[in-house]
């Protein structure tokens, strides 16, 4: 498949691993991230995705990659995210690896807490967990695999 | 290159003594841009002295928890100085994301603009 980020001067790599799904690897840079979201948004057009689930996916997308190139990565360029992801009309499943030592979930502070809401960051993972069907960290967390099931209910709602 | 020109990110407007702030962006999610809009919002408070400030979120279609750090801290600001945050305008797509979050408890949001005006 040619790659489809038309227009950047140093597009991520493709790859397609062996499972069927495809592969972009990006520098820790912020900017590289709104490449990977153009992608995937062109992608979810195509497969005729609705207004809804491309905005879950680009928001919990947005908060993966953001929690990964900062948080993660700590914003070095010399390390690499990958973003491995397989589109379907049924479903979106996307992993995404950075290089940083991982963390545990349960460690991070409630955000809904009234002590935390005035804390001005911690609620990506809260916006991933509540626009994605399926969230797993995988150990020791620097890999967050996460999907969006097309007609999934869940307790946040119809996607 | 990644680096962006720093165009004005905001659309400043005074209506009466409330200074009335619209987005550029239709999507408030890219870091660099997060970072020039907080600049440029805390500037209002810090630099200008603006005490009343309202927030108009019709052009905003996605917003990140980025974007929304930047609201708090403004709002702490605002606070502080002895003024008051409102926004107003927001898609009920974005807004959902404030319920998410509780934030919709912690900031005066209103529907309208006008509504927001006569709120301060």
């Amino acid at each position: 498949m040619p790659d489809l980020l038309v227009g950047s001067d140093r597009p991520p790599k493709t790859q397609s691993p062996t499972d069927g799904a495809q592969q972009l690897v990006i520098p820790s840079d912020p900017a590289e991230a709104g490449r990977v979201q153009d992608h995937i948004e062109r992608l979810l057009v195509s497969h005729r995705y609705e207004e809804r689930e491309r905005f879950s996916i680009k928001l919990a997308m947005e908060e993966a990659l953001v929690n990964a190139i900062k948080h993660g990565n700590q914003l070095d360029r010399k390390k690499k995210v990958i973003v491995q992801y397989r589109i379907s009309h049924e479903r979106f499943d996307v992993q995404i690896i950075d290089e940083g030592k991982g963390f545990n979930p349960d460690d991070l502070p409630d955000p809904m807490a009234p002590e935390n809401l005035e804390r001005a960051c911690g609620r990506g993972l809260l916006l991933i967990r509540h626009y994605m069907s399926e969230v797993n960290y995988l150990p020791p967390g620097n890999r967050l695999s996460m999907s969006l099931i097309r007609g999934y209910k869940t307790r946040n709602g119809n996607h | 290159m990644s680096a962006q020109p720093r165009r004005r990110r905001l659309e400043v407007e005074d209506i009466g003594d409330v200074t009335v702030v619209n987005f550029t962006d239709k999507k408030i999610l890219d870091e660099q841009n997060i970072q020039v809009i907080g600049e440029q919002l805390f500037s209002l408070v810090d630099d200008l002295g603006r005490r009343k400030i309202l927030l108009n979120f019709s052009n905003v279609e996605y917003l990140s928890s980025a974007a929304l750090g930047k609201f708090i801290t403004l709002n702490k600001k605002v606070n502080a100085s002895g003024g008051r945050l409102i926004l107003c305008n927001i898609d009920p797509q974005i807004y959902e994301v404030f319920e998410i979050t509780k934030l919709n408890k912690l900031f005066n949001i209103q529907k309208e603009e006008q509504a927001a005006l006569q709120a301060f």
